[in-house]
């Protein structure tokens, strides 16, 4: 039986405000254990929690970015469990009715294999603003366990996806989708390592071409991509051999071991918390205007949609071209930036997307560690569009900037790169070529066309590179009378 | 002096008759010999107390008094007051001192009053006796044999017996008023959202409201203009202008009209009360008062209700208390689990866990929609009644508990008894009005006690200026608020 895997993912994103989402506490990451508890976070008897507008900001930046359905009423409910990671024994999220509604996400899913790339849309079903719990640190003190408030509070939005993925590279594509567009509108720093982006993966396999959903299992906090593809795939083959086996899928949370590269069981549905959700009484529905929603409109940057279009519009870039170019908002701004600074657009784009991801990639660095500022890369490209030097030359050029070897026009001249335009000095070196392959000449004019790209990289070689391609291709097409 | 108003206490302090220190001494010295009987406070910091009160003297001779600058106040120990133990009557917190601040400590802080200590209640405001409370029950200043009423017991007790000149209380439903009624005094639950709840621990965060229990109206008036004010801090605050709540003590009552529901007169009201709160409608009459006959059907319905709703809310405000942070945790467990159910097993009194399992139930999947939502439904139709009978009337009058102090012990065993005594005041915390009780007479008692009786006033949102001005008007022509249980005799024969 040919099997179809169907996921959905839920993907918590904390927003990058400057204070938690229910009191005045600082978010910033890395500090001492509980310096950043206020009575709040600490959910002190008598405490109360008051919305950060900032947070309901990023929200509906959200919304607006996935075209989605943004409640002009929206209701926070306390989820009621028992951890010691969450101070007041329950945590304050939006249940019933989220802040933001349906929405949709434009997929890449890149070629793999003898598949072709293509595109897909992916459905967003709710986001909805909730707070972060604390952290329990184990081994600080020997035999104890500690409990790190510093998070707890912390604004999260959770985004939760329609099951409409069929594959781990869909999944992976939808969540470095996601991961880009919260970096682009400035609401999550995206640093998956210290936490600030975590996935939840729902897979369940079932009949091709059947409808029903089979029974799905979730895998809990992803922080990798690499382990998302690794852990669907994984759970995909498990339960499908499951299945073949005769057996069932129960309903479970699942843990991604990195380490053994499978996924287990946490707990059962049986034994679920029942969260008896209701709706907060410490806190007012949260309502939202149309004035709030244009508010915020006026903030958006541009969409990485929008700019793609004008990309191909106003620059006449491909729609590849323009796709890769607006995949990262650092990448977009770094070849606005260079295109700004005076340079053609379309050996802008070249460069950016070629020599200098190349490097970044190699380098593993990022757009704001390149060495080579877009000023820089806009004046290289303007010496090799006003014919100063070659495009061969040019990528010496670029090497020695990369290397921090000094400006363009000072490393051109230190290299002595300079392209010799003048007519009559290339005159002469084409006169000493064809004296000294009268050969060649004669093949070329017996019809040997291959003859003529001898003569040029005769002529390229005897002016060490120097001399301006194209000239050398005119005046040897004089010359011979081609 | 224990006598006199807030207003003679603050000219006697202005004139230097008395120094804040010595009127500060003087209810201490009272608190010595009789609170080891009476149990009216549970916290109590000479030190503390006689430096706010030097502080206040300082502040009177540089001129830049309020009105109760100097002036000893009892605080309920429900709110957090840094550097005070702040129990809320439970073993649970027991050992928790607060950290931090109430905005109503705040308030009372900044007009310069002293904090004379904190008083005793029922456990997280659970109870109608102060029965509840870890720290023993509060003998009713009246009669020693009784109850005080609660959950703000032991203010009501403070305030009846001259412990304090006023004192705080929180009423989520009834326990202001319910007590005052008990206590003789009067007792004011404002509007929800008038009163910050910042630091004031939560039983029910849809109903909990502060506010003031004192000698008189005018008194009220005074407490209020502390208390009451826009707090960002709790979001449910409500953003109004600053009033002056004694503005319309003195305008005349002519042409008011009070409005009488059936349902507050019907079956389960005693006799003796009733007489009372009559005489009282009487004498509103003579004031020139006109009486509208209104009805608020949904009035059986909001103990059900309120018993679906408070402890919903309760069992999850009180998972805090988990032993990890602070509070009781306990001494000996074998894992997370086992601690979480010993600490919170031994931390709380039965009827705090009995609400908690109440709340959970309603709550809990399957459930939910049958209990919680439909008790919602129920709740707003609650609120629809007073809307309609407030197109009749200005201000609703009746009882305010259907009896007069009752025995200690005497419904300790029989929930559903004591939650009745809370059915005339219920209904305006489901729907989020404010209301008062004023001593309105006495009632004999079987065993031959005259025991106080408390007049209930329900005004509209934000009518609380009114409702105390129509109290002082009445208070200008009767003397039930003024009167005080003689304490000077032996133990027992008050």
């Amino acid at each position: 039986m040919e099997w179809e895997v169907v996921i959905g993912l839920e993907t918590h994103t904390q927003l990058k405000t400057n204070t938690k989402i229910f009191s005045g506490a600082s978010t910033t990451y890395g500090a001492e254990p509980n310096t950043q508890a206020c009575e709040v976070s600490i959910a002190l008897p008598g405490v109360l929690p008051v919305l950060n507008k900032e947070a309901v900001n990023c929200a509906i930046k959200f919304g607006l970015a996935v075209h989605a359905e943004i409640a002009p009423r929206s209701v926070f409910a306390r989820k009621n469990y028992f951890y010691p990671d969450l101070p007041k024994g329950y945590q304050i999220s939006q249940y019933e009715l989220p802040v933001v509604g349906k929405g949709a996400v434009t997929i890449q899913v890149p070629a793999v294999g003898k598949n072709a790339a293509y595109e897909k849309v992916i459905n967003i079903t709710r986001a909805h603003l909730e707070e972060d719990a604390g952290k329990s640190v184990h081994g600080a003190v020997e035999g104890m366990s500690g409990i790190d408030l510093n998070r707890a509070g912390t604004p999260l939005l959770e985004i939760v996806t329609e099951p409409d993925m069929r594959s781990a590279a869909e999944a992976v594509a939808y969540a470095k989708k996601l991961h880009e567009l919260v970096q682009w509108i400035g609401i999550c720093d995206g640093n998956m390592q210290e936490g600030s982006f975590r996935c939840d993966v729902n897979v369940s396999v079932r009949p091709k071409g059947t409808e029903k959903l089979g029974t799905r299992r979730e895998i809990k906090n992803l922080n990798s991509f690499k382990f998302m593809q690794q852990a669907i795939e994984y759970e995909t083959r498990w339960q499908i051999e499951t299945l073949e086996d005769g057996g069932t899928i129960q309903q479970a949370t699942v843990l991604f071991n990195p380490d053994t590269g499978e996924t287990r069981a946490m707990r059962s549905k049986e034994e679920a918390n029942d969260y008896r959700y209701f709706p907060d009484p410490d806190l007012l529905p949260l309502e939202i205007t149309e004035a709030d929603k244009a508010r915020v409109q006026a903030e958006m940057p541009e969409l990485p949609e929008a700019m793609k279009a004008r990309f191909e519009n106003q620059f006449g870039l491909t729609s590849y071209d323009a796709a890769s170019l607006t995949a990262n908002r650092a990448l977009a701004d770094y070849f606005v930036a260079v295109v700004s600074a005076g340079a053609e657009a379309k050996p802008a784009a070249n460069w950016v997307m070629g020599a200098i991801s190349a490097k970044l990639n190699a380098e593993e660095k990022t757009l704001a560690a390149s060495p080579v500022a877009a000023e820089s890369l806009a004046a290289l490209i303007k010496r090799i569009t006003d014919n100063t030097i070659s495009n061969n030359a040019a990528k010496q050029v670029f090497e020695a900037m990369w290397n921090g070897e000094g400006e363009v026009d000072a490393i051109i001249e230190a290299k002595g790169l300079k392209q010799v335009s003048d007519t009559g000095a290339i005159e002469a070196i084409i006169d000493e070529v064809l004296a000294a392959n009268a050969a060649m000449v004669e093949e070329f004019k017996a019809g040997k066309e291959k003859a003529f790209n001898a003569l040029v990289g005769q002529a390229m070689k005897a002016s060490k590179g120097k001399a301006n391609p194209a000239q050398v291709n005119e005046v040897l097409k004089n010359k011979l009378g081609a | 002096m224990i006598n006199s108003s807030l207003k003679t206490l603050a000219q006697m302090l202005a004139n230097k008759e008395i120094s804040s220190v010595e009127l500060t001494q003087t209810y201490l010295n009272r608190i010595d010999a009789l609170n080891p009987t009476i149990n009216a406070y549970i916290a109590l910091d000479q030190d503390k107390t006689l430096a706010q009160a030097k502080a206040a003297d300082v502040r009177i001779a540089a001129g830049n008094a309020t009105p109760l600058t100097g002036i000893p106040i009892a605080q309920k120990d429900i709110f957090c007051a840094q550097g005070w133990k702040t129990t809320c009557g439970s073993k649970m917190l027991e050992n928790f001192i607060a950290p931090y601040d109430a905005h109503v400590i705040t308030q009372f802080d900044n007009a310069g009053a002293v904090n004379l200590g904190k008083t005793n209640m029922d456990e997280f405001a659970m109870g109608s006796s102060n029965e509840t409370s870890y720290f023993g029950g509060v003998k009713n200043p009246w009669d020693f044999s009784r109850v005080p009423g609660g959950s703000s017991g032991g203010s009501a007790a403070a305030v009846a017996a001259r412990l304090c000149a006023a004192a705080t209380g929180t009423d989520t439903g009834g326990s202001i008023r319910q007590p005052a009624s008990l206590c003789g005094f009067t007792g004011l639950k404002p509007t929800y959202g008038v009163v910050s709840r910042y630091g004031m621990i939560a039983f029910a965060s849809s109903l909990d409201q502060a506010g003031p229990m004192a000698k008189s109206a005018e008194d009220c008036a005074l407490m209020m203009n502390v208390m009451a004010g826009f707090d960002e801090r709790d979001s449910t605050s409500l953003n109004r202008d600053k009033e002056d709540y004694t503005r319309d003590l003195n305008k005349p009552l002519q042409g008011l009209k009070i409005g009488l529901p059936k349902e507050f007169f019907a079956e389960g009201l005693d006799t003796g009360v009733g007489k009372v709160i009559e005489d009282a409608i009487a004498e509103y009459k003579k004031l020139g008062a006109e009486i509208v006959d209104i009805s608020l059907p949904n009035t059986g319905l909001s103990i059900p209700v309120y018993y679906v709703l408070a402890p919903a809310e309760a069992s999850s405000n009180l998972s805090r208390y988990d032993g990890v942070r602070y509070g009781h945790r306990t001494a000996e467990y074998t894992d997370l689990m086992d601690m979480y159910c010993k600490s919170r097993a031994e931390g709380f009194g039965a009827e705090v866990k009995r609400r908690i399992l109440i709340g959970t139930y309603v709550l809990s999947a399957g459930y939910y929609d049958a209990y919680y939502l439909k008790a919602q439904q129920i709740r707003r139709l609650i609120a629809q009644d007073f809307e309609e009978a407030f197109k009749k009337c200005d201000v609703i009058m009746g009882p305010a508990a259907p009896s007069t102090a009752f025995k200690a012990g005497e419904k300790v065993d029989d929930p559903v008894a004591m939650y009745l005594q809370d059915i005339y005041t219920i209904s305006t915390n489901l729907a989020g009005l404010p209301g008062m009780s004023v001593p309105a007479g006495f009632s004999t008692s079987a065993d031959g006690k005259a025991l106080p009786v408390g007049l209930q006033i329900i005004g509209n949102y934000f009518d609380e200026a009114r409702m105390l001005n129509v109290a002082h008007q009445y208070q200008q022509v009767t003397d039930w608020h003024a009167q005080a249980p003689n304490l000077d005799k032996p133990e027992g024969t008050a």
